[in-house]
């Protein structure tokens, strides 16, 4: 099943890395076509999180390729992938502790206008900086708490804030890290209606463990076992699969 | 954050941060009193002024873009030693003076600031500490040019605007001094509520986040360094030009450590710590002069010590978290 | 017949051994740790002034002050550790620094109020204090007894690293402490107790300095900035790197007096900007 290149919006190749004798990813191919919805999934220390730390930049590979929208990246520092449209939010957040939450995203507005640098005019006579950030608050429904402390937020509300913050960024491909880890149920649903939500061009990948979740939202599913993929395919596919079921799934059946 | 906030508009909001407020400016017109109230000790508050400009250009990449210098009085003393030496040699006209230190101090900040902006933690330290050591033994060897340990002879600058000669009361000095320390002041608080500003808060406050959200964060650091390097020469000239001695104290480790001193002591990251700090620090020093150095640094100790255990944020962050608890009650 | 630079050669590796103890613990804790200490000379000042005090008040031979030294330091560090250093593990670095240089500041103050400002002398046996001629260099019998030294802390400190239980527990802590408590290691006794041990090796470099260079309360920070070389030089948490670093400072700093008087300190620092810019986390350090 392969798509013609241009229409993949991120792929890795070959992707290695090791620590020491650790190897944490191994022989990793995939492609994301553009506007997908895929779902990363696998056993805790399977490698998910180092797999988007290799996407991204955080850690760099020790053989393979990463290309986004047909350019190679793999030598790029994170903040070049950044720019060129990749984009990740963490598992933990990783916030501006004491930044309030219009400051946050309107510093990811700034940096991605290139206007980090300037020290002459105040903050504020950048409007249109200023009124995206607060749009984009909005549209994740912080506006109302756009000028609390980042870290005087409710929990369940740092982590949109964490999906605002790459939002901001523009990015053309999203990588989300468990977005509603830590959440409690309840609440996570207000987190998967914005996931739900976002353009059709994005294209996304996400890992997460609630599988409810995974067969809701993603059109495909890669599951990965100790850095290395062990299987892929469509929901109905993977929850078929036996031996998913058996290192992952457990027995009953889901979907 | 008052209720009243969530009526503003998000620009006027973040405007409203970075209005001036009641008192700030009393504090600034407060300055003023020490012509009138303490007049025998203008030229301490002449120290104090320009001490405060430094303890500001250290709060700038410290207190702002979490760099932490154990070298930083590198800057003061290539201003103060520019400074000195532009006078013996060229001529005593104070504006070109400051002009040319500054510019010489904020060329060696923008080439070090390539190497600074490069490693973290340990390594920083060490080596902001071995640059400043370095510069304070080559600056010892060559005599010849800065006079070495016996200090910079023949500085000799002329009046202020050609009028106000800097004599031993400090009035002039002080004068002159406490200007240049609020214009330097009003241009720090331009870079701190500008798109700059927010950048550098967002290194201090979550350094892994930064690349994440596309930020060239090696950049903005080196930018904020060569500013504060500017600064701090600017501080150095100032000294050199009100006291017109320059001496190898003025690039010691002495001096780098006491500045960081200062700043935590009022409070890094607030604009206004470094100069509460320098004042109180300088006036608390100036009245214990009698005793030994190793007291002095015996009372500094358990300053340390109290306020890392008790006063996280210094004097100004202490300040505001009584208000804080007041106004809640 | 050896030419001189042998003689300059086997000074500068006494005076390295003599660093080499005086540093290895500082780098041991900040690699187990990392806790900025930069109270550890002050440590060592302790071990030092035990010395002084036993040996000039009580008459206690040099040597029996050494395991003394070593003691009383080690126990200084746990009163410290259990008091303040234990609530600023997860704290900034700065906040790490301005609290060990504030303790330092006071232990300066502490020492001159009760031993005074100037250097105290002590009574090493007459047969540690002389010299003899090898193969045409002079040889100081107080420098090769601290290369002595120095080698069988290095031994021990290898040896009791890779072939003891603690030592073990050490390793698995620098290197994961996460999963070193989740082996159910007990982390936080393990970081006392070897915080423990390199204050007392701190104690013991400070006692045996004082032949060699002396002692007086500004210890604590004329050997904090080499300290701190062979630490950031050698790579946090490496007992080889130390050891390398130490030799290399204290060579490099004997020679540089000795051949070109006029650059002072000046090469070692030169030495170690260097070394730092081109490996930042040290020879031997790790990240």
């Amino acid at each position: 099943m392969t798509a013609p290149a241009t229409e993949i919006a991120l792929s890795a190749r070959k992707l290695e890395k090791r620590f020491g004798s650790l190897v944490v990813a191994n022989d990793i191919n995939l492609a994301l076509p553009k506007g997908a919805r895929y779902a990363l999934i696998g056993p805790n220390g399977a490698g998910k999180t180092t797999l988007i730390n290799l996407m991204t930049g955080m850690l760099f590979p020790d053989g393979g390729k990463i290309t986004l929208e047909g350019e190679d990246i793999t030598a790029l520092e994170p903040q070049s992938r950044v720019r060129r449209g990749l984009a990740r939010t963490f598992q933990i957040n990783t916030l501006f502790p004491g930044l309030n939450a219009l400051e946050a995203v309107t510093l990811a507005v700034v940096e991605r206008r290139g206007i980090a640098g300037q020290f002459w005019r105040n903050l504020s006579a950048h409007r249109e900086s200023v009124d995206e950030a607060y749009d984009i608050l909005s549209r994740l429904k912080l506006g109302d708490s756009c000028y609390r402390i980042t870290r005087e937020l409710p929990y369940g509300r740092q982590r949109l804030l964490e999906i605002a913050l790459a939002l901001a960024t523009r990015p053309k491909v999203l990588l989300l890290d468990e977005p509603a880890a830590g959440v409690p149920h309840e609440e996570s649903g207000e987190i998967f209606e914005v996931v739900a939500g976002l353009s059709d061009d994005l294209t996304l990948l996400f890992i997460e463990h609630d599988m409810h979740v995974v067969f809701r939202f993603a059109t495909h599913i890669i599951v990965l076992v100790g850095g290395a993929i062990f299987a892929e395919g469509s929901p109905a596919e993977i929850s078929a699969h036996p031996g998913v079921r058996e290192v992952y799934l457990g027995t009953r059946k889901h979907g | 954050m008052a209720l009243s906030d969530t009526a503003l508009t998000p620009q006027a909001y973040i405007r409203s941060q970075s209005r001036w407020r009641p008192i700030e400016i009393v504090f600034w017109l407060s300055l003023l009193l020490p012509y009138v109230l303490f007049p025998n000790y203008l030229s301490l508050a002449s120290q104090i002024a320009i001490t405060a400009m430094f303890a500001l250009s250290l709060d700038l990449i410290l207190g702002y873009a979490g760099v932490v210098s154990l070298g930083h009085a590198a800057f003061f003393g290539i201003g103060a030693y520019t400074a000195g030496i532009f006078s013996k040699f060229v001529w005593g006209e104070l504006f070109t003076g400051l002009l040319v230190a500054t510019a010489l101090a904020a060329l060696v900040g923008y080439v070090t600031s390539f190497i600074i902006a490069r490693f973290r933690h340990l390594t920083l330290i060490m080596i902001t500490l071995g640059l400043g050591l370095l510069l304070h033994e080559a600056a010892n060897s060559a005599s010849w040019l800065t006079g070495g340990s016996d200090g910079l002879q023949g500085v000799q600058v002329w009046p202020l605007l050609g009028v106000f000669k800097f004599d031993l009361y400090g009035k002039t000095a002080y004068g002159y001094s406490l200007a240049m320390l609020f214009l330097v002041f009003l241009f720090a608080r331009r870079i701190i509520h500008s798109p700059f500003g927010l950048a550098l808060r967002g290194i201090r406050e979550n350094w892994t986040r930064m690349p994440a959200i596309g930020a060239a964060s090696r950049a903005h650091i080196r930018k904020i360094y060569t500013i504060s390097a500017a600064m701090a020469g600017l501080a150095g000239a100032l000294i050199a030009q009100t006291t017109e001695t320059v001496s190898l104290e003025t690039l010691s480790f002495e001096r780098s450590a006491d500045v960081l001193v200062m700043l935590v002591l009022g409070g890094a990251g607030r604009l206004y710590g470094g100069l509460i700090g320098a004042a109180v620090f300088m006036i608390a020093r100036d009245q214990f002069s009698g005793i030994a150095p190793q007291f002095w640094y015996f009372w500094i100790g358990i300053l340390l010590v109290v306020v890392v255990m008790a006063l996280p944020n210094g004097i100004l962050g202490g300040l505001s978290a009584l208000i804080a608890r007041w106004r809640r009650k | 017949m050896l030419p001189p630079v042998f003689g300059v050669l086997f000074d500068g590796i006494a005076y390295g051994m003599l660093l080499f103890v005086l540093s290895v613990g500082l780098s041991v804790t900040l690699g187990l740790m990392n806790f900025v200490n930069l109270a550890h000379c002050a440590f060592a000042m302790v071990g030092g002034y035990t010395t002084v005090t036993l040996m000039n008040q009580f008459g206690w031979p040099f040597f029996a002050t050494l395991p003394m030294a070593f003691i009383v330091s080690a126990l200084a560090s746990v009163v410290f550790e259990r008091t303040l250093y234990r609530r600023l593990y997860r704290a900034t670095d700065l906040d790490q620094v301005l609290l060990t240089i504030g303790l330092a500041f006071i232990s300066v103050a502490v020492f001159a109020w009760f031993y005074g400002t100037t250097q105290q002398p002590i009574n090493v046996p007459s047969y540690m204090r002389g010299s003899f001629a090898f193969l045409g260099i002079n040889i100081a019998v107080y420098r090769l007894f601290l290369i002595g030294i120095g080698i069988v802390v290095t031994l021990a400190l290898v040896f009791g690293l890779e072939y003891t239980r603690f030592g073990a527990q050490v390793r698995a802590a620098v290197d994961n402490q996460r999963m070193a408590r989740g082996l159910g290691i007990d982390v936080d006794k393990t970081f006392a107790l070897t915080f423990a041990l390199g204050s007392g090796l701190a104690g013991l470099g400070g006692a045996l300095a004082i032949e060699i260079v002396g002692l007086d309360p500004v210890f604590a920070f004329t050997y904090l900035v080499y300290v701190l070389i062979i630490v950031s030089v050698g790579g946090l948490g490496s007992i080889v790197g130390s050891f390398l670093a130490a030799i290399l400072i204290g060579v490099s700093d004997i020679a540089g007096k000795y051949y070109v008087p006029e650059l002072g300190a000046f090469l070692i620092y030169l030495v170690m900007l260097v070394i730092l810019m081109w490996r930042p986390a040290g020879l031997f350090g790790r990240r």
